[in-house]
Formats: C-alpha cells, sequence, structure tokens
C-alpha cells in the first residue's frame, strides 16, 4: 500500500516535471534519493514510465516548424482481432504518435505529425486510407496550442502578492 | 471678546485624548513593523507571507464571475445566503464532526477574523479575561482587547511540540477566566493536537465553565489524520463556537468569506453585531463560497498535497543547516529554533534580510515566548524556498564560524 502510494506520488511529480531531480523527488516524498532512483527505474522496467519527452511550445520563436493533426479514423473492426491488430498497422507508421481508441463516431484518434501539411495529407491519403479496415478518415490540422499537458501557453498578467500581510 | 481672549480661554483647557485609551496602548503588528523594511528593498525572497501561492481555483473564480453576471449583488441576509449555512452545515459535520442547525446556529462573516470579533464582543464584558496559546496568531490579543477583556497568554514549547499543556492552561485559569482562545493547527508554529489532548481540554473547559472559541482556519491543511473538532466532544457543543473560512485552504484570502457555527444564544448575539456593522458579507464572495464547497475539493487537496511536499522540503534544509525545526503538523509554516546562532530572532530577521534578502517573520511578533524562533512560510514556489533556504543556509554558517572566531 505504502510502495504504490509513493509510486503514484513519483510518477505525479514526474509527470510535472520530468527533470526533476531523484533529490528533490526525495526530500518533498521524504525518502532517499537511492530508494527514487530504483523506484523509477522498476517503472521503466516493468513498462509503468514509457519514456521522457520534452513539451515545446512551437511557435515562430521556438518551434521545430512541425505539422501536427489531429486524425479520426473509422475502421472495420475484425472477428478475430478486434481494433488491435489494425491499431498495430495504423500505429506502426512513424508519422503516427499517438493512437487512442476512442468513444463517439470514429473508432481511433490519432496524432500525426509531419514537415508540412502536404506530407501529412500525402500520409492520409497514400498510406492511411488504403489500409485494410479503414473506412473513413476527418483530418484536423491544428492551428494554435493554447494548452498542453496542463501547461497553458498564453501569457497571463501575474497577480503579485503584498510582501506584506498582517 | 478679543482673539486674545479667546485664545486665552482655550489655553485652559485640558486637550483631550481622542483616541480611546485601549487603542492608543495597542501596538501595530510586529510584522507589519518588520515588513516596512522589506517593501524598500529589491529582489527579496519572501517566506514571510501567511496566505496561499495559488490563485483560487478556476471553479470557484468563474462561480463569482457568474453571480456578477446573473446581477447578484444584492444584501443577503444577515446571517449569509442559507444554501451557503446549509452547505457549510454539511461540510463542518461531514468533516470535523459536529453538527448545527443552518438556519440558527451558523452565520457567514467577512473573514474569520471577523467571526473572531464578533463572538469576542458578544460574550465579554470589561475585566473578564481570555486565556489563549503562546505564540499566537497577532490579532489574538489585540482582538480581546478591543473587546475590553484581559488577554491571557500561555506559553506553548517546542518540548511539546508547541502543544497547549494542559496543567499550563489550568494554571492560568482565575474566576475571571471567561474564554479560552484555541488554534490548532497553529499560526505560526504548525503544531496540531491530538483527539487525547483536544479531551483532555475539553474536561477543563467543562470543570471551568469556559466558552471554547476554536479557530481552525488552516484545518483542512492538516498532513496527519483528520479528527474531530473539540466543539463535538461531550460537554463541548453548547460551550463552544467554532470559526472557519475558507481563506487559507481555497485560497481565498481576498474574497474575505469566513464563518461561526455553536449553539443559537451565542451565534444569536454575534448576528446582533453583525447586523448593525457590517449588514452582511459580500454576496459574490458567498457565491464563490458555494461553489468552493460544492467543487472546490479536487483542487483544494491538490494544493494541500503540495503544501505538505514543500513542508518536507522546508524542514529538511533547516535541520541540516544546524536549526531544530519540529515538524509542523498542519498550516503552511514552519517554526525553527535560531538560539544555536546566538542572535536574538529579530536580529536574525534583520540581518538575514540585509544581508541575504530573504524575508522571514521574527518569532517574539508573535508574542515574547517567540523569541528564540522565526517563522517560515511555505506558502512559496519550491524554487523560492530552495533559493531562500540556500541563501538562510550560508547565513547561519556565516553566523556559527564567526561566533567561533569570536571566541
Amino acid at each position: 500500500m505504502k510502495t504504490k502510494n509513493l509510486r503514484n506520488d513519483v510518477l505525479e511529480l514526474l509527470q510535472r516535471n520530468a527533470r526533476m531531480s531523484d533529490q528533490e523527488i526525495a526530500d518533498r516524498l521524504r525518502s532517499t534519493p537511492a530508494a527514487i532512483k530504483a523506484l523509477i527505474a522498476e517503472m521503466q522496467k516493468d513498462g509503468t514510465i514509457l519514456g521522457f519527452s520534452t513539451l515545446v511550445r512551437e511557435d515562430g520563436k521556438s518551434g521545430t516548424g512541425k505539422v501536427k493533426a489531429i486524425i479520426e479514423v473509422a475502421v472495420q473492426p475484425e472477428r478475430d482481432a478486434g481494433y488491435d491488430r489494425i491499431a498495430r498497422a495504423i500505429g506502426n507508421f512513424p508519422e503516427v504518435r499517438t493512437v487512442y481508441l476512442v468513444s463517439g463516431k470514429s473508432d481511433f484518434q490519432l496524432e500525426v505529425v509531419g514537415d508540412s501539411l502536404q506530407e501529412v495529407a500525402e500520409f492520409v491519403a497514400a498510406k492511411l486510407s488504403p489500409l485494410d479496415g479503414v473506412r473513413s478518415t476527418a483530418t484536423y490540422f491544428l492551428l494554435k496550442k493554447f494548452k498542453e499537458a496542463g501547461f497553458a501557453l498564453t501569457e497571463e498578467e501575474k497577480h503579485e502578492r503584498l510582501k506584506v500581510v498582517p | 471678546m478679543s482673539v486674545s481672549k479667546l485664545s486665552r480661554n482655550h489655553k485652559k483647557i485640558q486637550p483631550r485624548g481622542r483616541v480611546a485609551e485601549h487603542i492608543r496602548g495597542l501596538p501595530k503588528s510586529g510584522i507589519r513593523d518588520f515588513f516596512e523594511l522589506v517593501n524598500t528593498m529589491d529582489d527579496v525572497i519572501s517566506l514571510g507571507i501567511g496566505e496561499p501561492d495559488f490563485v483560487t481555483p478556476w471553479s470557484i473564480r468563474e462561480a463569482a464571475i457568474y453571480a456578477l453576471q446573473k446581477g447578484f449583488t444584492s444584501y443577503t441576509s444577515n446571517l449569509g445566503m442559507l444554501s451557503l449555512r446549509k452547505a457549510v452545515c454539511r461540510y463542518v459535520d461531514d468533516e470535523y464532526g459536529a453538527k448545527y442547525d443552518p438556519v440558527t446556529e451558523c452565520i457567514i462573516t467577512v473573514g474569520v477574523s471577523e467571526a473572531l470579533d464578533l463572538i469576542l464582543r458578544a460574550i465579554l464584558e470589561p475585566g473578564d479575561e481570555v486565556i489563549y496559546q503562546e505564540p499566537s496568531y497577532v490579532s489574538y490579543p489585540a482582538s480581546i482587547v478591543m473587546a475590553l477583556a484581559k488577554p491571557v497568554p500561555v506559553a506553548t514549547y517546542e518540548k511539546d511540540k508547541f502543544a497547549l499543556d494542559p496543567k499550563r492552561l489550568e494554571a492560568a485559569i482565575t474566576p475571571k477566566t471567561k474564554a479560552l482562545l484555541l488554534n490548532f493547527p497553529n499560526n505560526p508554529t504548525g503544531a496540531n493536537i491530538s483527539l487525547a489532548q483536544k479531551r483532555e481540554i475539553a474536561k477543563i473547559a467543562v470543570k471551568h465553565d469556559l466558552v471554547v472559541l476554536t479557530d481552525e482556519i488552516y484545518s483542512e491543511l492538516t498532513y496527519g489524520k483528520m479528527e474531530p473538532t473539540i466543539a463535538s466532544l461531550p460537554g463541548m457543543r453548547e460551550r463552544t463556537v467554532f470559526l472557519h473560512g475558507f481563506s487559507k485552504a481555497f485560497a481565498m484570502t481576498g474574497f474575505r468569506i469566513g464563518y461561526a457555527c455553536g449553539p443559537h444564544e451565542l451565534i444569536d448575539a454575534m448576528m446582533k453585531i453583525h447586523q448593525y456593522s457590517m449588514l452582511c458579507a459580500s454576496s459574490v464572495g458567498q457565491s464563490a463560497a458555494i461553489a468552493a464547497l460544492q467543487d472546490g475539493r479536487g483542487e483544494m487537496l491538490k494544493m494541500k498535497k503540495e503544501y505538505m511536499q514543500r513542508r518536507n522540503v522546508i524542514v529538511k534544509r533547516l535541520n541540516e543547516m544546524g536549526l531544530t525545526c519540529v515538524m509542523p503538523e498542519g498550516a503552511f509554516y514552519a517554526f525553527p529554533n535560531i538560539t544555536s546562532t546566538g542572535i536574538s530572532s529579530k536580529e536574525f530577521c534583520t540581518r538575514l534580510l540585509q544581508e541575504k534578502r530573504v524575508a522571514v517573520v521574527p518569532g517574539t511578533a508573535f508574542g515574547p515566548s517567540g523569541e528564540g524562533y522565526v517563522r517560515c512560510a511555505y506558502a512559496a514556489g519550491m524554487d523560492e524556498i530552495e533559493t531562500a533556504m540556500t541563501r538562510m543556509a550560508e547565513f547561519v554558517q556565516e553566523l556559527k564560524s564567526g561566533k567561533k572566531k569570536a571566541k
């Protein structure tokens, strides 16, 4: 029970800041850096932690210039494999960053990244749509990010607290 | 009558003191005094702020905006909106184990400060004594004096983890003692008391027929087990006023919404003063408070978790720099012992500010028994806390090595 709580607490902190040091995590949770290091290694090994990535603002100045689209895909599930085989087939393309099975009109929701609009359109037309079992797709190009992974991307005026409080 | 004659007459009249004697004698808050200095400096990291660094959760702010949009900006009942009182009474029952009738036993006030002022004015007569624990929130002795009674501090000590010692409490009781004012979790020490300790205090209150005022403004920020309020113990309901509000746990200081729950006789007396002096608490604030109780809990618990982790870090850093510090069990204050540095609390804080640009509050601001301690509020971002602790460690190091050299 206790280790489970510690695991969750560590995951919560890492999801907020993947670069938080073992020392800081240990200090926050009253543990030791060695124990935290071991726990993180264990979670990487058992597949709980898939990896660590960096959130980038992706605007003119700091972006990589990549284009991102959300694509809804309706498919025909298969008698033996259900959605699994086709999900794997879609996910194997390196252009596809995420694959979710979702409720609603379509079956899958994908995040696809490419160097240009044309490239993503090409991917949909030439690779995704012709896949066996894919019935239809709907592509939504992302125009502007306002918030990602809990981080707001629009600057808000910061309210300064009084330094003097009764 | 000539002008000269007039002025001569005037001289004969002794100028009357325009400010009442008991107000003239009232000292200004020690914190305010100290922070005059802070405001003149740049680049100061302040661990002196007794206020959450979080902005009020959006769902609560949004509810306040919606109330404005609907035009809900008029007076409310003197006691506060019934829907809020109902929500408050349900919350107090669920969280603290004390049942109150929202119609007759609950009043919404302008912050818990007003609630305290009301109950003190409602029960005290000149000459009455009120016992309170010390170190204490700066307003307690002043509020008691403003209600024309006598504040009687009972010191609490680091060796007891700043819990109120029942023996010392009983020794301070006189035939004039009317009330006992408690504040756990405590500002400035971060101390809390167990249910067993509450039982002991309750017994003494019953034995000496005291009114108990329990200021539980930091109660959600309890890092150990949440236990029932002293108001819920046998014999206590009829003599206890439970004081609470939204400022700390829900990060709503500026909304100024607090409340008191207690026996009808006392709440009714408070209502009379409130109705003539304040009419009602802000209606927008009350709408926000309803939202806080309806769906602010998740955000509140997130903030609590962050405070608890900051507490772990700040206490570890204080210990690493050689200052003993009781592990705070609630609120967002650490109260380290600085006597090993060989200087007074005031000098420690003044020099820390001047030499390292870190603001903490001298323990003496919370009463004479706070000498030898400073209050570090961890209602500040972790980065700020880390930087402040690094600077403070340098300062302590310099003091200690300087002391050695002097020998």
